[in-house]
């Protein structure tokens, strides 16, 4: 299998320091080596494009040129914010007049190729699925969950090019091969409501509430992200949202990492499990021991 | 320049009757505009189109020369774009080797229904048939002593298949 | 040879920006030209009689009218030389409406082109011959394609005329879409009770012979004198000893398979009549469900069949009959929405289509008339209609509208209220189109007497919430979003093009439009017409249309073919290819490459071979004439001498050019 670069992403380091950490550990017990970006700068995710397209293309360009140094053909990140702006630099360099005005700004020009994709994406078509379950040691038997994707993960989906963005399955398919119980989340691509959490905690506690609501309907022990910002909203805010709804959501929100890690039988020490504010071991209490080998 | 700027030049179309013709009278009808450079020749099927016709064409001096029939499988005479297809794509072939620019030659199928793709079409040839310019002229002989003995020829006189 | 050429204004859609005084001045100067003139409308009844007129005045024995396509007037002006006594084969259009007024702005430009048209069409008229029709006898049939209700029109409108019809079903019963329809708009008839009487006089009439589980195989032959070889599938019943009486279906032990004619809404045995009413009322097994058919044993229903007419060795059987006329009545299929992601993709059994909801809405459907829900048979009290599913709608490919879904979807807003007094019924509209009689109050009668809440706005998403559903979407009027705990969805599925509409047409030689429907000869003039001579269209096939549309292109389709039928001979087109003996080597080429089988070759008197046409066969293509190395057989009308005169007066010999130097 060939090597990926990895792009860590400025929550990684600090909101979703767990979201990190088992990525990695993951990909190191599926065999996915990660090669991190030397010197990663911010890719500009969420304010810079709002300014000026090219400064917010050449902060991923300037990524995207380093992971080329690599020599690598992917670049992989695990939050989604970061793919949508590093895939954004990518595509629309390949128009001629923006590349140029792009790279006007950058000590090196950007010449490479490199394709960025989620870390999902690659855990799936490069590993696949069958090859993750295979691994499993310690399946998730008994533990029931509903997998969240957020509203930007395959969106939009021409620039995206992967999974169904209406309906996506590959975290589903990737629960599964864990050996967890997947419920079917209707709710599974709408916004969080993430980039009000600031200015409009009403809207978060609404659209947020929404998802809670609809994850207890189906009665499962747990939600599953794969996005720093989704993960931190309905599950650091879950308590802002009990007061602001009058409810009593007490649903553990894992990345789903963790619980491939658990499945995978990472040391507990890298899946950064005591990190998550609504406490996990209720829902994790559900999973059965494996059948002693005869 | 676009084409509808400059000069006019001399293009001849084929069309068949059932499908071509009535797209250009589709076109017409919902007044899609386009250059007027084309003439257009009736014929009941591109079937009956001679290569001869687009040679013969060529060498009076069109500047292009189109040809539009029936989808494959649509023709009106159920296979007569068949045998269309194969000479015209032979006559393509053929035609570098006359000393003729075969980009001034084109096909195409356009049915009765598609007046925006017959827009299209000819908008796109006359463009192509403007980028080419002018058909070449032979400048090393007089007019006058090409006109005496090519003009009865190609008029068909004294051409002993068609005559 | 005395030309005379008539430049035609056409009001001002012609002289609009073509000098048409200076084209005529310019004719007046071409060679053989006696009589050149502009004239305000040629085809008006003032302006045939000025061309009579002129021929005798002007001594013309050829007429050349410059106006709109020889698509739409050929034939009018050629009934006008005639008058006149000229053979109508003297006669030539320059298309100078739709080939330069209309599509170009400089009326410069425009002049020059219609001199040069007009110079086209004199010198092609210079070689043309006088051609006299020959005339051959009429196959007094006629046959229909299809026996939704456009086809049964036409049927029975053809049968009451006087003559014999054939009927051509695809399916085991006639009745097409309508026969599934609870209710129809802005009536509220029974649906079956309308159609009902009309399939048993199908059924009975001694003119009409009705073949069902058939397809058509082959169509050749020309208008008057088609062959037509027809596919009866297998239906392994014996159906002239079948009595319909149902015990073999009571008895089938194979009941798994969905049930067709219900929409998939319930199950069907593999032996089945479709519905009570069917026509024919025959028993038929569907061979890919069947247990004897699949694993060879059972054989239950050929026990108890009490007049053993169970034959499960029967194989397809093709009929081939001569008519002289067919009528196209294929109709149309409903768009699959599976298409759209946001109504779920069939994860929600609550959604469902609108034919769906008719059935349930029947009384002989699968819940008998009681609206029970797929999921838990519960009886909805939230019912929300999802408009133009499948219509007005680019990104699906599907840019048309399919006409009749807000009329249904307002006539099912009512019966909802009438079966469920305590329902409330939503609509998600993008607009209301009912332009029909009584189409417009019908559908202010849901809302206003009804209490249907119309929502003017696109479903952005369905998804459950316990056991409802709930509809997103926008509500464009009052600029918010909404949601609706629903029911039960039912989706208004567009109309598309039946399928193996395409094949069909290729088999008919009738064209396709880029969706499927089939084009007629002329949008207003000619709407059941097509190009192909003798082949007319009825019904959906065309586009998408309601019941009354549909029933009066049956009944026009049929009037057609009562007056093509109405003649005991037809005169054959005299564009036929004719064989110079003289010049013919007997290679055959022709006989080989003719589509029709027209050429034959034959012994002249010293015994040698020579081509010759059959010219009520031939079809006038010229494929041979190009195929001929002699150029000695040719196409009369487009001659190799007459298409060459066309293209020197384009291209004045200059063989000079086109040589690099």
């Amino acid at each position: 299998m060939s090597k990926v670069a990895y792009y860590p992403g400025c929550s990684g380091q600090s909101t979703s320091l767990e979201y990190d950490r088992s990525t990695r550990a993951v990909c190191a017990a599926v065999g996915l080596e990660l090669v991190d970006v030397p010197d990663w700068s911010c890719c500009g995710s969420s304010p810079a494009h709002t300014v000026n397209h090219v400064l917010s293309a050449a902060l991923s360009a300037r990524n995207l040129d380093l992971a080329h140094s690599l020599g690598v053909d992917v670049l992989a990140t695990p939050c989604p914010s970061c793919l949508t702006n590093l895939r954004n630099a990518a595509v629309e360099m390949e128009d001629e007049g923006f590349r140029g005005q792009v790279n006007a700004l950058l000590d090196r020009p950007y010449v490479g190729r490199v394709d960025p994709q989620s870390v999902l994406q690659v855990l799936v078509e490069q590993v696949g699925v069958d090859e993750v379950a295979r691994r499993v040691t310690r399946p998730l038997t008994g533990l029931r969950v509903a997998c969240y994707y957020g509203c930007i993960m395959n969106r939009p989906p021409e620039r995206m090019r992967f999974d169904d963005h209406e309906n996506p399955m590959a975290m589903d398919r990737l629960m599964e091969a864990a050996g967890a119980e997947v419920a079917l989340f209707p709710l599974k691509v709408e916004c969080c409501g993430a980039s009000f959490g600031v200015p409009r905690g009403d809207i978060v506690a609404r659209l947020s509430g929404k998802l809670l609501d609809a994850a207890r309907g189906l009665g499962v022990d747990a939600i599953v992200t794969a996005c720093p910002l989704c993960q931190m909203n309905l599950d650091l805010r879950q308590g802002q949202i009990n007061a602001a709804l009058h409810e009593h959501f007490r649903i553990p929100v894992f990345y789903y990492t963790q619980l491939l890690g658990l499945a995978l039988d990472v040391p507990r020490s890298e899946l950064g499990l005591d990190r998550l504010c609504v406490d996990p071991r209720l829902a994790l209490g559900k999973i059965k021991a494996p059948a002693p080998v005869r | 320049m676009s084409a509808s700027d400059s000069r006019e030049l001399r293009i001849v179309g084929f069309l068949c009757n059932w499908c071509s013709y009535g797209g250009a009278d589709t076109a017409g009808v919902a007044r899609f505009s386009q250059p007027t450079d084309l003439r257009i020749i009736r014929v009941p099927c591109s079937g009956r189109i001679d290569p001869l016709f687009i040679v013969r064409a060529l060498i009076n001096g069109a500047d292009g020369v189109l040809v539009s029939g029936c989808h494959p499988r649509d023709c009106h005479y159920a296979e007569g774009n068949f045998y269309a297809r194969r000479r015209l794509e032979t006559l393509k072939q053929f035609l570098s080797a006359t000393g003729i620019d075969p980009r001034r030659f084109e096909y195409t199928w356009v049915s009765a229904s598609e007046g925006q793709r017959w827009q299209h079409v000819v908008t796109e040839f006359t463009r192509r048939i403007h980028e080419l310019g002018p058909a070449p002229t032979m400048s090393h002989v007089s007019d006058g002593a090409w006109f005496d003995a090519a003009a009865p020829a190609a008029a068909g006189q004294g051409c002993p298949c068609h005559g | 040879m005395r030309i005379g050429v008539f430049i035609c204004h056409c009001g001002s859609n012609i002289a609009g920006t073509v000098d048409v005084v200076a084209v005529a001045q310019a004719a007046a100067k071409f060679p053989e030209v006696a009589y050149a003139t502009d004239t305000m409308y040629a085809c008006s009844e003032p302006g045939q009689e000025a061309i009579v007129q002129a021929v005798k005045e002007h001594q013309l024995d050829g007429v050349v009218v410059a106006s709109c396509t020889p698509r739409m007037h050929e034939p009018t002006f050629r009934r006008t030389v005639e008058r006149a006594g000229i053979n109508r084969y003297f006669f030539e259009m320059a298309n100078i409406r739709e080939h330069v007024s209309w599509i170009g702005k400089n009326a410069e430009r425009n002049t020059v082109k219609a001199i040069e048209l007009v110079r086209m069409a004199v010198e092609k008229l210079r070689r043309n011959r006088p051609l006299i029709p020959k005339r051959f006898d009429v196959v007094k049939r006629v046959l229909v394609i299809g026996g939704g209700v456009a086809g049964i029109q036409a049927a029975l409108d053809c049968a009451d005329g006087g003559q014999e019809v054939v009927l051509v079903e695809r399916e085991q019963s006639i009745g097409g879409k309508m026969a599934k329809l609870d209710k129809t708009f802005p009536t509220i008839d029974c649906s079956s009770c309308v159609l009902g009487p009309k399939m048993v006089d199908v059924g009975q009439h001694p003119k009409i012979t009705l073949h069902t589980l058939a397809e058509i195989e082959s169509v050749s032959g020309y208008v008057g004198n088609f062959q037509v070889t027809i596919r009866k599938k297998a239906r392994f019943v014996d159906w002239s000893k079948c009595t319909g009486c149902g015990l073999c279906m009571e008895k089938c032990p194979s009941r798994k398979a969905p049930d067709p004619f219900n929409e998939g809404l319930c199950t069907a045995p593999s032996i089945n009549i479709p519905f009570p009413q069917a026509i024919p009322k025959k028993a038929a097994i569907n061979p890919d469900t069947c247990i004897m058919k699949q694993k060879g044993k059972c054989g239950l229903c050929a026990k108890i069949c009490p007049v053993k007419c169970i034959d499960f060795d029967q194989q397809d059987e093709l009929v081939t009959v001569d008519v002289g006329a067919i009528v196209v009545a294929t109709g149309y299929d409903l768009f699959d929405w599976h298409k759209y992601p946001q109504y779920g993709q069939g994860r929600y059994p609550d959604v469902i289509t609108s034919l769906q909801y008719e059935r349930l809405l029947s009384a002989s459907g699968p819940t008998g008339g009681h609206i029970k829900r797929p999921s838990d048979g519960k009886e909805p009290k939230t019912v929300v209609f999802i408009q133009c599913v499948g219509s007005r709608d680019r990104s699906v490919d599907r840019p048309y509208c399919s006409g009749f879904c807000c009329m249904y979807t307002a006539k099912q807003a009512i019966l909802t209220k009438d079966h469920i007094p305590d329902s409330q019924s939503y609509v998600f509209y993008m607009d209301i189109r009912s332009p029909g009689k009584g189409y417009d109050e019908f559908t202010r009668r849901a809302m206003e007497e009804y209490g249907a809440q119309y929502v003017r706005g696109r479903v952005s998403m369905i998804y459950p919430k316990g056991d409802q559903l709930v509809v997103r979407g926008a509500d464009t009027l009052a600029g918010t979003q909404v949601e609706v705990a629903a029911d039960l969805v039912v989706l208004a599925v567009g109309a598309e093009a039946a399928r193996g509409a395409v094949t069909l047409g290729e088999k008919l030689r009738v064209v396709p439009d880029q969706y499927g429907f089939f084009v007629e000869s002329h949008p207003k003039l000619k709407p059941v017409e097509t190009n192909t001579a003798g082949v007319f269209l009825a019904g959906a096939c065309q586009g998408p249309k309601d019941i009354p549309a549909s029933v009066g292109q049956g009944s026009a389709a049929a009037a057609k073919v009562l007056a093509l039928l109405s003649k005991d001979q037809l005169e054959s087109d005299p564009q036929v290819s004719r064989v110079t003996p003289a010049r013919c080597v007997g290679c055959g080429k022709c006989v080989q490459t003719c589509p029709f089988g027209a050429i034959k070759l034959v012994e002249d008197r010293f015994g040698n071979p020579k081509a010759e046409v059959v010219e009520t066969v031939c079809q006038g293509c010229g494929i041979c004439t190009v195929t001929c190395p002699q150029g000695a057989i040719q196409l009369e009308h487009f001659t190799d001498n007459q298409i060459l005169a066309e293209v020197n007066a384009l291209c004045p010999p200059r063989i000079r050019v086109n040589y690099a130097s």
